[in-house]
């Protein structure tokens, strides 16, 4: 199969990522909203988390689309 | 109508986005869906650890995540047998034992297997309860996702239905069993990265291990005068009599009925997990496919009983953590959602939905696709139509995944009509699975095992659980839903502690009675066919695999014996 699952994988928890962060980033003015995850800003975190784990999948889809078959 | 979530528009965009990905997924499949062996099987092409992680996702469908969380809250961390003793141990064995035979037989079905090794009549037997299984289990998991969406998020169920419906149809349509499997991968990890930050804030809210332990410990105590403080946090050590921990189970019955028959009868021969492994790539890939399973199977523990735990410990401090049900008790059905509502802000708050959504989706794509093959190939090929060209079988696949679906639609509305008939189905359903690990034991294990003592076994298996369940209850009930409808009047023959309990003996004796009348049968017919016809599908007359020249790591015995001794360490430590 010539699809490998890493890459779209790998791109959709980046946009996750990206957009949690991002979001965590405009609203950890408004502290409120974070009194529910015990005051930590989890958007932010987790979003930096998916980035990374995201990324990785892209980085393992690329290496293995460069070795040849 | 009322809801308990308000989304904002990051988490609809959140949602989105995984809408876009999966059918996304389905799209870029379309142009290698080219064969029958494509769109079923995955062209036997997909790498061991791809196979592996859509083998757990399969089984992890949200009933799984909400299920495993109320037992966490309603049992405590003895919930783990359904893991470290209900699953670990099957996973192991099929991978080492059975999947040379799936898998070296070139049969594309569960079903199909039965008439390479047996004869028609046990496959069409077979393939006929496992198509109904699927689509009831497919239209369960709809319409549970629709009510869940209702009540949390104020959706239609009308919308919800069609959605989950549409999204699901479209991804298998184009992308056939690698867009389930693709997607399933997909899941896993949303599921895993979507439900461990609650996990985590959980934690941290009520004030790590030590006293979550001590907060059980009280909820242990004043639950019932015969429970010990620990109930909650052991696994084994209050399983000396079923009085004394809340799921009324001795180790008996737990390691015969849940830990051999109805994990064994599950993992090794239902075709919905087992399909997963047939699309690997190699006879090592099929094989190492359920024991990289069984990696993240035996860690899910912490990530779906642990909120349980959590939940009801927060519960019996503040009441009114959980809501509550309409008999007073908590509605433990509610932990995973009352506590995305509770610890996710805007944003993951998205993100967990997605994960929730993805695993009901999950749930309807193991099934629809398990589906499809069986009644392609050991229905229609069979007995409607044989002998017609492979794009014949491709074109009746993509109509036979549109009748699924509808068929699930049609059983979603059912189980919103008859709710507690289909709480009945889907216990009499996993005791189909009983019996049929006696025909597959005897099958591929004794070559005296004949067409005629497989068939009968099999029939009278089925028929003895459907009968236990008329004619036993569980204690307290009042319902001929929970079981007792044949009797009429009449006292019941046993009165079983709790449901759970009476489940697990259904399955014992389903499987003893399938195997006692298999092998007596067998030995009264002649056998039908030779040593040479069973060569490649039964364990004596097959050469053995030789996998020396492998790493270790290749080797599915080595890793099977590493899976097990992780899942023994696992039961000490929670002991």
């Amino acid at each position: 199969m010539s699809l490998d699952i890493r890459m779209p994988m790998g791109i959709m928890f980046a946009v996750f990522g990206l957009l949690l962060r991002e979001y965590g980033q405009i609203t950890s003015t408004d502290p409120a909203i974070y009194a529910k995850s015990l005051g930590t800003n989890i958007n932010w975190i987790w979003g930096d988390v998916l980035l990374v784990f995201g990324l990785v999948m892209i980085y393992f889809a690329r290496k293995a689309m460069k070795k040849p078959e | 109508m009322s809801k308990m979530i308000n989304l904002g528009v990051i988490d609809y965009v959140i949602l989105c986005v995984y809408f876009m990905f999966v059918l996304g997924i389905g799209f870029a499949l379309k142009r290698y869906m080219k064969t029958g062996a494509d769109f079923f099987l995955s062209g036997r092409a997909i790498p061991a650890w791809i196979c592996g992680l859509a083998f757990i996702s399969a089984n992890l469908g949200a009933q799984e995540v909400i299920g495993m969380a109320a037992s966490g809250a309603k049992y405590g961390i003895m919930t783990s047998h359904f893991y470290w003793v209900g699953a670990i141990p099957a996973m192991v064995f099929v991978g080492v034992f059975m999947m040379p035979f799936y898998y070296g037989s070139k049969a594309r079905s569960v079903p199909e297997y039965l008439k390479l090794r047996f004869d028609e009549k046990t496959r069409t037997f077979n393939a006929l309860t496992f198509a109904v299984m699927t689509v009831f289990s497919s239209g369960i998991s709809m319409y549970a996702l629709a009510r869940l969406f209702e009540l949390l998020l104020g959706w239609d169920f009308n919308f919800s239905i069609i959605v989950s419906a549409v999204i699901v149809l479209v991804y298998i349509y184009l992308g056939g069993l690698t867009s389930a499997i693709y997607n399933e991968v997909l899941q896993f990890f949303l599921i895993v990265l979507g439900f461990l930050p609650l996990v985590i804030i959980g934690m941290k809210d009520v004030g790590g291990w030590h006293t979550l332990v001590q907060k059980l410990n009280v909820v242990a105590v004043s639950h019932a005068p015969s429970y010990q403080p620990g109930t909650w946090t052991h696994s084994w050590a209050h399983t000396g009599a079923s009085s004394a921990n809340p799921m009324g189970v001795e180790w008996f019955g737990v390691a015969m009925g849940l830990g051999f028959v109805l994990s064994f009868g599950y993992w090794c021969t239902d075709f919905l997990v087992v399909q997963r492994a047939m699309a690997a790539n190699s006879m090592s890939a099929a094989r190492r496919t359920p024991l990289i399973a069984a990696i993240p199977k035996m860690l899910f523990p912490a990530l779906v009983i642990l909120p349980g735990m959590i939940a009801i410990a927060l519960h019996a401090k503040s009441g009114g953590f959980l809501p509550l049900s309409k008999d007073g008790t908590p509605d433990y059905n509610m932990v995973i959602p009352t506590m995305l509502g509770k610890y996710f802000p805007p944003g993951m708050l998205g993100l967990g939905l997605t994960a929730l959504m993805a695993s009901f989706m999950s749930g309807m794509a193991g099934n629809v696709t398990a589906f499809n093959t069986v009644a392609t190939y050991d229905i229609y090929q069979n007995h409607i139509r044989p002998g017609q060209s492979d794009s014949h079988y491709l074109k009746v696949g993509h109509v036979v995944t549109v009748v699924g679906i509808v068929l699930s639609i049609g059983c979603a509305y059912l189980a919103s009509a008859f709710n507690n008939i289909m709480d009945m189905l889907q216990m009499v359903f996993g005791m189909v699975n009983a019996p049929l690990l006696a025909t597959f034991l005897l099958g591929m294990f004794w070559k005296r095992s004949t067409g005629k003592g497989a068939f009968w076994g099999l029939v009278f298996g089925t028929i003895v659980p459907i009968l236990h369940h008329g004619l036993t209850i569980p204690l307290g009930a009042t319902h001929w839903i929970k079981g007792g409808w044949l009797l009429f009047g009449h006292q019941p023959v046993h009165i079983y502690p709790v449901e759970m309990a009476q489940g697990f003996w259904a399955a014992i004796f389903a499987w003893v009675t399938c195997c006692a009348i298999t092998v007596v049968i067998s030995l009264a017919t002649p056998r039908t066919k030779t040593d040479e016809e069973l060569t490649g599908l039964v364990y004596s007359l097959t050469p053995k695999i030789v996998d020396h020249h492998e790493p270790w790591y290749k080797r599915p015995a080595t890793l099977g014996l590493i899976v097990l001794a992780a899942a023994v360490v696992l039961n000490i430590i929670f002991w």
